[in-house]
């Protein structure tokens, strides 16, 4: 064995990869370039992608901020980047940004929705995400109430005395399982709810704000009297203040133009195109100005109107109560038309009776009308209560279609069927168009609320579906496994069934949540005024006719960030919740 | 308002057919305010500005209703509503006029149980092509693609015309407006028709509108105006004679500048008089008060004055009076006297 001649005692050190593997050529060798046919491909993909590019980024970058037309956008743009340029109008959004959210919401008032959505979102927390302390779903049952009266307006009691409606209902069943089956308990205790509802929160609520509004007549009459004395002076100053900056205004724009039509007879000289961009800057201190002037003097004389109605009323409401009285006990004599045609005077003075004591009664928020939602808001709107109720209904839709109990069966099937096999756009214009036959003229059934059952029950339809999915892909052991522990059936699906079944099913969940928000935009066939009703709508205006692509892509963009964060929710949950082995 | 939600979802079988026939103006007055629909947007004759108010042709005769009615220009809730809800809108109650470029037709009047108020604009269908398409006439338009919104009185009068003059046309089926200007702009239609007040609100939109060409044939009788249902006669009266209020008002010569000063008393024309209420008793007839025509024509002015204000030649949308001219000028705006 001596014989050997060399043994190697070290070894060899590492040599580095070769440069073609490495660094930045080793990416795009293996990436894009790892065979011909690739090659071809990401030279073809290149090629596309600065097409596409170099059609979008100048008219991205070459836009218009400042402007208050889309002629002016034009000239701007001309006046900054060349006669030839073309850009963007993205002024448009800057004007307008404030409406595409919150739609025709007072102004004032805007707090109300964004503190309305910001109770959701506290009392969603806990919820969507487990890491958070548990106390906090002590909040999330009083969202419900907190978010419509935040929205909505109307007396401080009126949440609470939905409230006690549930309440009352939890007691009547805590008192009568004990004498009877509970079965019977609940439909009893549910009825002693819907009766406190539409018995007792109606007088209480009139009650309480007759009682309120006889304390505070005297005083408000004097406010309103002072006001009513008064805005007419400040509004006349306003108004001439709003002339004379009017005026100024608009000498500016004419000077603006005749400065551009100079720039377009000698084909965009240096000195020509600063004068104009110049100009334009100059419009805008006086125009927001002018627009500030303008909002205040909106605002004062809905003051104005409103002092004066109020004051009208309150003038008048000795006389009407008296009016009242008087047809009530002539009420009583009257048979036939006669009653009929009394009732309907009594209809009328009654509405506007309350509307003086419910102005006069009133301790709470100002009530906004649902006709002024819009926008993002409204979007919002119906999109979070259709994604946060169809999902319970979906599972006891779904649960419904498996149970063994014929008739719920039978009622799951047809009413999952039956909405599955209509468009939504059909449920809209039933809950627009249709129902308001069926009900008597003059009911205030609100039609926000009409169109968010409506999208609920749609919604609750498909989620049935998705969850039934996830039922089915459970191994038939489970369930045995199940009733081997002796669970009876709720604690089952509580337990061991729904808790996997959901998480099979979040992909399929959040795919119809999130094409539940975007169907919200279908109720602008409906005439309500969510954010493309209203890209419509402030085309409409003659200084922004002809915008398209800044407004579509404004909208787009924010729907896009809601539904991407829902995607990126749930994939964080998938993971989160991943305790499978593969 | 959460009152009337909660009652008004729940009480819905116990309220049935209860106030069926309560006069309109009765409503009005309680309510304090007029339901008035709108159109959800068209440019000149209603549209948002930036704080949310709506203005417009069709919005300002809203205004002088509720200002005649109730004395007060602001005091109206406005209903947007597209040509799909309109008709239910107002056959439901949900709205107490109607004043959304409607057409006045005999089903519309007859079928459907509407009362027209009168005409407000006279419109009519029009053409618009590029100018370097050679053409200068309807009539050559042979064999054309033609960019057309669906499911509108405009389709059937497209095709009556060009059966008419046997010719034959590709339409170009689209939804709105906006999207009928991108269409023509990228030249997938040679020719755009719709109303012609909206033919030259859209070609003014256009980077360069000297490029476009708005054919002299009009096709089509489109005798817009506000309307009610039937069954109210004293409301439609009092949406009737606003109307014609303002009519008369250019007249006469009446106009928001100078109302105050022959509001104040009588002057030498007794038509005047009578309208501003300074003579007679015109506004205790209507059930109004005697001020009515002064608050209706103080809201917004006289009928020209909107006109020129929305619409007119110095607006964007450019239109001139032609057949909307005072019957006096050669138009068709002629109110029956206030006597």
């Amino acid at each position: 064995m001596s014989d050997l001649s060399y043994v190697r005692k070290e070894m060899l050190a590492e040599q580095s990869p070769p440069a073609t593997e490495i660094g930045i050529i080793g990416w795009l060798r293996e990436n894009l370039f790892s065979n011909w046919f690739n090659g071809i491909l990401t030279v073809l993909s290149l090629v596309f992608i600065y097409a596409v590019f170099s059609a979008i980024l100048p008219w991205l970058l070459h836009s218009s901020w400042t402007a208050n037309s889309l002629n002016e956008c034009r000239q701007q743009v001309d006046a900054a980047y060349g006669l030839a340029a073309e850009g963007g109008c993205w002024a448009v959004i800057r004007e307008r940004y404030l409406q595409l959210i919150f739609g025709f919401y007072p102004s004032d008032l805007y707090w109300r929705p964004l503190l309305a959505f910001g109770v959701a979102l506290v009392a969603l927390a806990p919820v969507l995400f487990t890491g958070l302390p548990r106390q906090m779903l002590w909040f999330s049952p009083f969202a419900p109430f907190l978010v419509p009266w935040l929205l909505w307006g109307g007396a401080v009691w009126l949440p609470l005395m939905v409230i006690v409606g549930f309440v009352l209902a939890y007691v009547v069943t805590r008192v009568l399982s004990a004498v009877m089956p509970g079965l019977l308990a609940v439909p009893v205790a549910a009825l002693a709810a819907v009766l406190w509802w539409l018995y007792a929160v109606a007088p209480i609520n009139d009650g309480l704000t007759v009682l309120i509004a006889n304390q505070r007549i005297d005083a408000v009459a004097t406010d309103m009297r002072e006001q009513a004395d008064r805005l007419p002076g400040e509004i006349a100053a306003l108004d001439s203040r709003i002339a004379d900056l009017r005026d100024q205004v608009a000498t500016s724009e004419a000077e603006k133009d005749a400065l551009f039509a100079e720039l377009e007879e000698d084909h965009g000289s240096e000195a020509a195109r600063q004068a104009v961009l110049q100009a334009i800057a100059d419009l805008r201190g006086p125009r927001d100005a002018l627009a500030a002037l303008e909002k205040e003097r909106l605002g004062l004389n809905e003051d104005l109107s409103h002092a004066r109605s109020l004051l009208a009323g309150i003038e008048e409401l000795p006389a009407l109560r008296e009016r009242r009285d008087a047809l009530l006990a002539e009420q009583r004599m009257a048979r036939g038309e006669e009653a009929e045609e009394i009732a309907n005077q009594l209809a009328t003075l009654d509405t506007q009776i309350a509307g003086v004591v419910d102005e006069l009664g009133r301790v709470g928020l100002v009530p906004v009308e649902s006709r002024k939602f819009g926008g993002f808001m409204l979007s919002i709107t119906i999109g979070l209560v259709a994604i946060t109720v169809s999902l319970p209904i979906g599972v006891m839709l779904a649960l419904g279609r498996q149970s063994n109990l014929f008739i719920l069966r039978a009622i799951c099937v047809g009413f999952i069927e039956f909405i599955r096999g209509v468009p939504l756009i059909t449920l809209l214009f039933v809950a627009s168009v249709l129902l308001n036959y069926f009900l008597p003229p003059g009911t205030s059934f609100d039609i926000i609320l009409r169109v968010i059952i409506m999208v609920t029950l749609f919604a609750s339809a498909y989620m049935a579906e998705v969850v039934r999915g996830g039922l089915a892909a459970l191994p038939k052991g489970q369930y045995e496994a199940a009733d081997a522990l002796g669970l009876d059936y709720w604690k089952a699906q509580r337990l061991i069934i729904m808790p996997q079944a959901l998480k099979i099913s979040i992909p399929g969940i959040v795919s119809t949540f999130i094409g539940i928000f975007k169907d919200t935009t279908l109720v602008s066939i409906i005439g309500l005024l969510d954010p493309l009703g209203l890209s419509n709508a402030i085309r409409a205006n003659t200084a922004w006719n002809g915008i398209v692509w800044e407004l579509y892509g404004f909208i787009a963009l924010m729907f896009f960030v809601f539904c991407f964060s829902m995607s990126r929710y749930s994939m964080w949950l998938e993971r989160k919740l991943q305790t499978g082995h593969r | 308002m959460k009152k009337s939600v909660i009652l008004g979802a729940l009480t819905v079988a116990g309220l049935a057919a209860g106030a069926a026939s309560a006069a309109t103006l009765d409503d009005v007055k309680a309510r304090g305010q007029l339901n008035c629909g709108i159109n959800t947007g068209l440019v000149g004759f209603a549209a948002p500005d930036a704080n949310g108010e709506w203005s417009g042709f069709d919005v300002a005769y809203c205004r002088a209703l509720a200002a005649a009615v109730l004395g007060d220009p602001s005091a109206i809730e406005f209903v947007s509503l597209t040509g799909k809800t309109r008709f239910t809108a107002l056959a439901s109650g949900e709205i107490d006029v109607l004043s959304r470029n409607t057409t006045w037709t005999l089903t519309r009047d007859v079928d459907l149980k509407f009362t027209f108020l009168g005409v407000n604009y006279y419109d009519g269908q029009g053409f618009m092509v590029p100018k370097d398409l050679g053409v200068t006439s309807a009539k050559e338009l042979d064999g054309a693609t033609v960019c057309i919104q669906t499911g509108t009185t405009t389709e059937l009068n497209l095709a009556d015309f060009f059966r008419v003059n046997n010719m034959s046309y590709e339409p170009v089926p689209i939804e709105t407006n906006a999207e009928a200007q991108q269409q023509f702009l990228a030249g997938a239609c040679d020719v755009y028709t719709t109303d012609a007040s909206g033919l030259a609100a859209t070609r003014a939109t256009f980077e360069t509108p000297g490029d476009y060409a708005i054919l002299p044939e009009i096709i089509s009788k489109e005798p817009l105006g506000p309307l009610a249902r039937h069954g109210d006669d004293e409301w439609a009266d009092i949406g009737r004679w606003v109307l014609n209020a303002l009519i008369a008002a250019e007249e006469y010569g009446v106009t928001s500048a100078n109302i105050d000063e022959m509001a104040a008393e009588p002057t030498d024309n007794p038509e005047i008089n009578r309208l501003l209420g300074t003579e007679g008793n015109m506004g205790e007839m209507l059930g109004l008060s005697a001020d009515w025509a002064v608050n209706a024509i103080k809201a917004g002015g006289n009928y020209g004055e909107l006109f020129e204000k929305y619409i007119g030649e110095n607006t964007p949308v450019g239109l001139a009076r032609g057949l909307n001219a005072q019957y006096t000028d050669g138009g068709l705006m002629y109110s029956p006297p206030v006597r």
